[in-house]
């Protein structure tokens, strides 16, 4: 983030926090995350300065203030990391600042936010306005905060989201001394936009969602910078932010103990069109033992037409594997899954782990493991990078 | 032979009598029960939820619980996790339904996910406590069926004593034993008995306040488990009533935004 915008949301914020004392019910909420983690790979890397062992610890302050009877909110996220030895890693961001009214059905935001769109678990095709924190974690489940204009309006026949976005948030790639990297570091100077506009190129994006019975719906379409540099050409490797237009649909059918998710993309643009999808299922067995156990067991394949130019890999893959929730006073939970290439040997095992210890804090455990990764797709970059990263968190 | 027959007749008659009538007093007494807690609208509660293990080890979790009075449908609740830290602001919305199953969606904080759940696991423990999620979902007429015991005495007070049988064949239950209140039909005590018919928990309401001049809400619910020695003691703290909450203060977009 620019110094400038940084300025201008603070400033924002100051003046939104300055409104709020002419209030008279207010309440505020302060939590704090901070977490200790060793990353460690099983190989040596195989680019000069990566080391095998990781050692970061890290801090999530939080922020809500409520105000007129919950109809005013003010969210704050803040979020910074330390590694021991990836100064990339090493890093901060505003997950959240935002402002937000709420009247009848119509609820407005202004500022930085985290939106999620989409059903599927091992793909997140449809995900598309927050752009991924790469060196935060592997899954993409992290995301930096992006700037918008929110509007929401909830009507019998479904919720509409409006967006404005004005600000492209650069994705920060792992440093030399990191792993799971490509060969050359790729820095921020690295970055080329298709757009004159850089990334101050204005972007809209649109959504309706709607619940029908048992059937959860979402049609979005997206018209900006694309999240993901895109390639035609596996040679000239220059990440390049292209201007695209993206409609996603993703559907969820709820039928007793089985969800049927679904969710696909067209994505057009001046580089490469695609088209993208997840598809599958997940079946729970619950209360197991009669001790609350429950065992899910998921399975999805995922497609995507840009083939060997796939950025994640996913072309044509199946993707398999088993929850265990224990629903103890501990919430332990265990997943472990496979996503295994039907076109060629690759494959990917993990496995996430967590559970609170006393009432505070909580430990993770997460393994990655590359199996017979093909030369032919990106990860290959990848292939001696299998690790496991243990975390301990504490919640205050 | 004729008038054995006839006489059989009239027996297994008076006896299908007996049983409905016996139903129809149990249904009856449910339906009392129902009636006099109509007209709440809506309602708001902070919980706090005491888990004892048999050691007598205790962990605490607090939560706030909003619930929207609906008479064509089963009512609309939202659930928002307050403690532990490392699960607050996860908070679930549940459109209950007299007949069919329940619609369910759970907000993830960490990712900002709203997500669809299957409502088919009812009989799993509600947070690791000795609550199941069919214990505290809205107690519809309509999932059960009704058989009239006895009267009793129960906390010091006169009881209609029924049996109850879930209708849902996903219920972790073969059957509950409930005892109403005879004045106002409160409930005071419910037994509950497992798949293999055995007593499994003891629910005890305490410390009934009565709120708007009609609307009972124990202080105090106890749950213990016979079969673990387990104990889960349920705090009820600042019940508001005809709080204004509408069908809007329940939609996905109000989950998420409950949760924050």
């Amino acid at each position: 983030m620019t110094r400038t915008k940084l300025l201008f949301y603070t400033t924002l914020f100051l003046l939104l926090s300055y409104k709020i004392h002419g209030q008279e019910k207010y309440s505020g909420d302060f939590s704090l995350k901070s977490g200790a983690e060793d990353r460690f790979f099983f190989k040596d890397g195989q680019y000069d300065g990566q080391k095998r062992n990781y050692l970061s610890v890290s801090v999530q302050p939080e922020y809500s203030l409520r105000w007129n009877d919950e109809k005013f909110l003010l969210k704050v996220t803040l979020f910074g990391r330390y590694d021991q030895h990836d100064q990339r890693r090493t890093h901060a961001d505003i997950r959240e600042l935002y402002w937000q009214m709420v009247k009848n059905n119509h609820e407005l935001s202004i500022g930085l936010k985290k939106i999620f769109w989409g059903v599927t678990e091992s793909a997140h095709i449809v995900n598309i306005i927050n752009q991924t924190d790469v060196v935060e974690s592997f899954d993409g489940e992290e995301k930096l905060g992006q700037p918008m204009i929110h509007y929401s309006y909830q009507s019998t026949v479904g919720t509409l989201d409006l967006f404005y976005m004005q600000y492209f948030r650069k994705p920060t790639f792992p440093g030399s001394d990191g792993r799971l990297r490509t060969p050359f570091v790729i820095t921020d100077d690295l970055i080329r936009f298709e757009s004159d506009l850089e990334e101050y190129r204005p972007e809209v994006a649109i959504r309706w969602s709607h619940y029908i019975g048992k059937f959860d719906l979402g049609i979005s379409h997206f018209y900006g910078t694309s999240r993901q540099p895109l390639f035609n050409d596996l040679q000239d490797f220059q990440p390049v932010f292209a201007v695209i237009n993206q409609t996603g649909i993703d559907v969820q059918a709820t039928t007793g103990p089985v969800l049927w998710k679904a969710e696909a993309i067209h994505n057009r643009n001046d580089i490469l069109d695609f088209t993208a999808f997840a598809a599958g299922f997940e079946y729970t067995f619950g209360n197991v033992n009669g001790n609350g156990l429950d065992i899910g067991l998921l399975s999805e394949y995922l497609y995507d037409s840009r083939d060997d130019l796939s950025l994640s890999s996913l072309q044509n893959d199946l993707f398999a594997g088993a929850r265990f929730a224990f629903n103890n006073t501990r919430d332990t939970q265990l997943l472990a899954g496979v996503i295994i290439d039907l076109q060629r040997d690759t494959q990917l095992a993990s496995v996430e782990a967590n559970q609170r210890l006393g009432e505070s804090w909580k430990i993770e455990l997460e393994g990655r493991f590359f199996i017979n990764t093909s030369a032919k797709e990106f990860i290959y970059f990848l292939r001696d990078d299998s690790f496991v990263r243990l975390a301990v968190n504490k919640y205050w | 032979m004729k008038q054995i027959i006839l006489t059989l007749t009239l027996l297994l008659h008076i006896e299908a009598v007996s049983l409905a009538q016996s139903d129809a007093r149990g249904l009856e007494i449910a339906q009392k029960a129902d009636e006099a807690d109509k007209g709440f609208e809506s309602s708001k509660v902070s919980l706090k939820m005491i888990l004892t293990n048999k050691h007598g080890q205790e962990s605490e979790r607090y939560l706030e619980n909003r619930t929207l009075e609906l008479h064509d449908d089963g009512d609309k609740s939202l659930i928002v996790f307050n403690s532990p830290k490392d699960v607050e602001g996860t908070a679930t919305l549940t459109f209950t339904h007299k007949e069919s199953p329940d619609d369910q969606w759970l907000y993830l904080p960490s990712l900002n996910r709203v997500k669809r759940i299957s409502s088919d696991n009812k009989s799993g423990p509600f947070m690791g406590s000795e609550f199941a999620y069919e214990d505290l979902s809205s107690q519809e007429v309509e999932k059960y069926n009704y058989k009239f015991v006895k009267e009793d005495n129960v906390n010091g007070t006169a009881a209609h004593v029924v049996e109850r049988y879930p209708l849902d064949p996903k219920s972790g239950y073969t059957k509950q034993v409930v005892w109403y209140n005879k004045g106002n039909y409160r409930i005071e005590k419910i037994d509950f008995y497992d798949r293999k018919s055995a007593l499994m928990k003891t629910l005890t309401y305490n410390n009934y306040k009565q709120y708007l001049n009609k609307h009972w809400r124990a202080s105090e619910m106890i749950m213990e488990n016979h079969l673990t020695g387990k104990k889960t003691r349920l705090l009820f703290e600042n019940y508001r009533f005809k709080t204004g909450l509408s069908d809007q203060d329940f939609s996905q977009n109000s989950l998420a935004r409950a949760g924050k």
